[in-house]
């Protein structure tokens, strides 16, 4: 870690300052992927950060238009490669509706269960990762172990565990696995007690509740200013959530609950807030795969995949909710069979501009704090 | 002071609740398996290594324009007529020489979109995973089964029958 | 008893008392640290459900020695501005001041390292070395972030070393001796009369003494994990917050000295609280070399007992590391100045009443 010290800098009133920067680097066991903050102190408080990225672009929109649209679809995995499905749905959404296809039924519940259980998995690395931060190692494992059963059943479907390819323009590449609703039902029955034991473990204990609670606090106002979304910005007190207030697939078939941050262990919209809306988002989850599971229709699955995809001229933004925030692709395709454009609204991209105002007059040791609690993919973040 | 006595309460209840949870952990068998002496048994649809069946390979070049990292390279030749072959497994009568089906594993995404447009099934993805090289190059593996000679051989056969044609076309004229 | 055996070896009483005070060092708490890393490293990792290390030897009992092999072979920097003699000298002081301590602490009733009449008083104070030692260490690195980082540690241990302080003045006062050997002689009997439930008095004080006991010993234990650096004070060592620690510019050797005088300080204030608390060397149940009558199995059970009590404490050391998390730094000095020496000084004040009275 390298540091300069910019001596001497006369503010206003003439009285000599002595400001530091300290550069928590690209290589970082805390900062989840290759970022680069470069972090202005005053003493051992916090003036300003200033996050640098691009370490990890890999120019997925100049690929997007070499290549054709089922072509895409690898691509939109690798953005953020832990939580593939939603990427997949959200592409997948924008270029049938440019096709103007209709999805069999039954094709569209397996991806509501798909996504739903790509965002416990999210959740659970997100939650995992954010206790090693704290100093608890052995959350981090728990949830890991938990997410193995996820990925297995993830791997049986499709045959990969991290980038899927599974969810196609019209269709799905595969039929669920005959064992598969057995083996989701089970996994539904052991995960209920092990969120209990998370919660037991990790968020009411008091040592982590006194790191987290009334640190990093987003107020309503700046968190719609900058656009934030996800449970980012339903900790902060708003009920928004694309899958009730703009749904999508068949999400509005579903009863299920939007948990909203309520400072029940210090200030609305703190670290905690945000940590334990995650944990309530997985029980959620839970429910709407059950039911899902419960009604789930027969039918043909490759019924609605054209031959050739070639969408008439046009332009589309389709937007779905990510663990992370609003993922939005924005699809411009001039009618032949590479699109013209496809841009992409990552959440984590918005997610981290809000450091900057989160972090100051903290303490140093609340930046990883901060970091953690806000949830970045740089995968997304770098639009790969 | 109500507050003070109530942090401590709170705190000690909140630590030994955790410390049961460790505890009874420590006599849950681990999850961990020890590899490589215990290897998991991969589910049918896994996803691995390709494999390509050089005996059904038309040489339709359909799984080359699916890849979306163009890792596939295939070079045909065009048989003569008269030309034997052979048959695909079911029943088609093979046209072209297939004279170079390079796969570059290195550049492959696993995406599995080069197996659903194959007419004939001969390129398909096995669970093989323990593939690495200390040599990048050797990760290009190479399909074809014809040896060098036999694919100058199968050239110089398809120019000569060019030529003749050719030579014959302009007789008649 | 074997003072005198090394006495008419050697003939000189000097030379003899060094031998004799070293001896726990080398045949007990070296072969510990070894042993302890291990048992880290297994209990975290069952804890975890996982396996640990298993590979090298039977179940990765041979671990510990591979990776000290490891360490010896490393290349040993010293960058070019660092103080060499602060550099050199600082793990020296950590693993004196740790493993010295072990003379005064009472494995058995025959043998003490030391027999002096001002044990605790003794190990306290050579423990103190630690803090000297950490500092240097940061120093000398001249690097602006280990030296914040030892300056904290030191922080952290000089508020710490408070309450353990007065939670062994009220004991001292409860039983007017500071030797651990005298210590554990009063709590003879079976475990009622241990200190923790209230030692070897009539019942009335007892049952008086048994909640401050409690308090204390609760208090003398936190204070303790937080003078050994665990978790979770394990400020001064956590790699994944933003300040490096005191030993970050350190490899080979000198690192490993610093990880084994941490262990073996570990074992240290474990035995520390099980001599003040549990007993010493007591058994609970009696002997079993008194019930069939072979008087020489007595120093050995007791020497069991001692290890048992002193590696169960530590066990719940590593227990207590691996479910909570990190505490922050204000925090730490906020639990110790306002909540623990607070506590053990009304402590400290209501044992002695009970004492008078």
């Amino acid at each position: 870690m390298s540091f300069e010290s910019k001596e001497n800098i006369e503010n206003k009133s003439g009285v000599r300052t002595e400001e530091m920067v300290l550069n928590m680097g690209p290589q970082h066991p805390s900062t989840h992927g290759v970022l680069r903050l470069e972090i202005t102190l005053e003493g051992e408080l916090i003036t300003k950060i200033t996050p640098h990225i691009g370490y990890l672009h890999r120019c997925f929109e100049k690929h997007a238009e070499a290549m054709t649209y089922p072509q895409v679809i690898p691509y939109t995995d690798r953005m953020d490669y832990l939580a593939s499905m939603y990427n997949e749905i959200g592409y997948v959404i924008g270029v049938e509706k440019l096709l103007k296809i209709e999805v069999p039924e039954r094709v569209e519940y397996i991806r509501v269960i798909m996504g739903e259980l790509q965002r416990i998995a999210s959740h659970l690395v997100a939650l995992g990762t954010y206790g090693v931060d704290i100093g608890a190692f052995t959350p981090f494992l728990y949830c890991f172990r938990d997410r193995e059963k996820i990925l297995h059943l993830f791997e049986i479907t499709c045959g990969a565990r991290l980038l899927y390819n599974y969810i196609w323009i019209g269709g799905l590449s595969h039929d669920l696995h005959p064992d598969f609703v057995r083996l989701t039902r089970e996994f539904i029955k052991d995960f209920k007690p092990n969120i209990k034991e998370l919660n037991n473990l990790l968020s009411y204990n008091k040592i982590f509740i006194d790191r987290t609670a009334n640190v990093g606090i987003l107020p309503v106002d700046t968190a719609i200013n900058y656009g934030v979304t996800g449970p980012n910005l339903r900790a902060s007190g708003i009920n928004w959530d694309l899958r009730k207030d703009d749904p999508y697939s068949v999400y509005h078939k579903f009863d299920y609950e939007i948990p909203v941050g309520e400072g029940k262990a210090g200030t609305v919209g703190d670290s905690w807030d945000r940590y334990y809306v995650r944990v309530c988002e997985m029980e959620e989850s839970l429910k709407i795969i059950e039911q899902a599971l419960d009604t789930l229709p027969d039918g043909d699955i490759a019924s609605a995949i054209p031959k050739r995809i070639k969408p008439p001229a046009g332009m589309i933004y389709s937007r779905v909710e990510n663990p992370r925030g609003e993922l939005g692709y924005f699809i411009i395709s001039d009618g032949t069979i590479n699109p013209f454009r496809v841009k992409v609204r990552a959440p984590s991209f918005v997610s981290l501009q809000i450091m900057d105002e989160l972090c100051r007059g903290h303490l140093v040791a609340d930046v990883i704090t901060i970091l953690g609690s806000i949830d970045i993919v740089l995968g997304e973040i770098d639009r790969e | 002071m109500k507050e003070y006595f109530s942090n401590i309460f709170n705190a000690l209840s909140t630590v030994w609740t955790g410390m049961k949870i460790t505890f009874k952990h420590l006599f849950i068998p681990s999850v961990t398996i020890q590899y490589p002496e215990v290897r998991l048994q991969l589910p049918e649809r896994e996803r691995n290594r390709l494999y390509v069946n050089m005996d059904d390979c038309i040489g339709c070049d359909q799984c080359a324009r699916a890849c979306p990292v163009n890792c596939i390279t295939i070079e045909t030749v065009k048989s003569i007529p008269g030309d034997d072959l052979g048959k695909t497994s079911n029943g088609k009568k093979k046209a072209l020489w297939v004279t170079r089906f390079d796969i570059d594993f290195a550049k492959c995404c696993y995406c599995q979109l080069c197996v659903f447009p194959c007419p004939t099934e001969c390129i398909y993805m096995t669970d093989v995973y323990e593939f690495s090289e200390f040599d990048r190059d050797k990760l290009i593996y190479e399909f074809s089964t014809l040896t060098k000679e036999e694919k100058r051989e199968k050239l110089e056969r398809l120019d000569r029958h060019y030529n003749e044609r050719e030579a014959d076309k302009l007789g008649r004229m | 008893m074997i003072y005198d055996v090394i006495n008419n070896l050697t003939g000189s009483p000097v030379l003899s008392a060094v031998i004799v005070a070293m001896l726990p060092l080398f045949l007990f708490i070296l072969p510990f640290a070894l042993v302890a890393v291990y048992l880290e490293r297994k209990v975290s990792a069952h804890m975890q459900d996982r396996l640990g290390p298993m590979r090298v030897g039977y179940h990765g009992v041979l671990q510990t020695i591979a990776d000290i092999i490891k360490l010896i072979q490393k290349e040993d920097i010293i960058a070019k501005d660092n103080d060499k003699l602060l550099f050199n000298i600082a793990p020296v002081l950590v693993f004196v001041g740790s493993y010295a301590a072990f003379a005064a602490i009472p494995f058995t009733s025959i043998f003490i390292g030391a027999q002096i009449d001002l044990g605790i008083f003794l190990i306290i104070a050579v423990t103190g070395l630690v803090v000297a030692g950490i500092l240097m260490a940061g120093w000398a690195s001249n690097n602006k972030y280990s030296l914040l980082g030892a300056m904290r540690a030191v922080a952290q241990i000089i508020s710490y070393e408070i309450p353990t302080i007065l939670v062994v003045l009220s004991l001292v006062m409860m039983t007017g001796s500071m030797n651990l050997y005298t210590l554990s002689e009063m709590q003879t009997g079976y475990f009622w009369n241990w200190n923790l439930f209230g030692g070897n008095y009539d019942i009335l004080q007892k049952l008086l003494l048994i909640p401050f006991m409690l308090i204390g010993f609760i208090i003398i234990y936190i204070s303790t994990l937080a003078e050994v650096n665990r978790t979770p004070f394990d400020i001064p060592e956590a790699e994944s917050e933003l300040v490096s620690g005191f030993h970050t510019e350190y490899s080979g050797m000198k690192f490993a000295m610093f990880f084994l005088a941490e262990y073996a300080n570990m074992f240290a204030v474990s035995a520390i609280v099980a001599a003040l608390f549990l007993g010493g060397y007591q058994s609970p149940f009696g002997y079993l070399g008194n019930l069939i009558g072979a008087e020489w199995l007595v120093p050995i059970e007791q020497f069991l007992w001692f290890t048992i009590k002193g590696v169960g404490l530590v066990l719940v050391q590593m227990w207590l590391r691996w479910t909570l998390p990190r505490l922050r730094v204000d925090q730490l000095m906020t639990v110790s100045w306002k909540y623990l020496i607070p506590i053990s000084f009304v402590n400290l004040i209501i044992i002695g009443l009970i004492t008078i009275l």
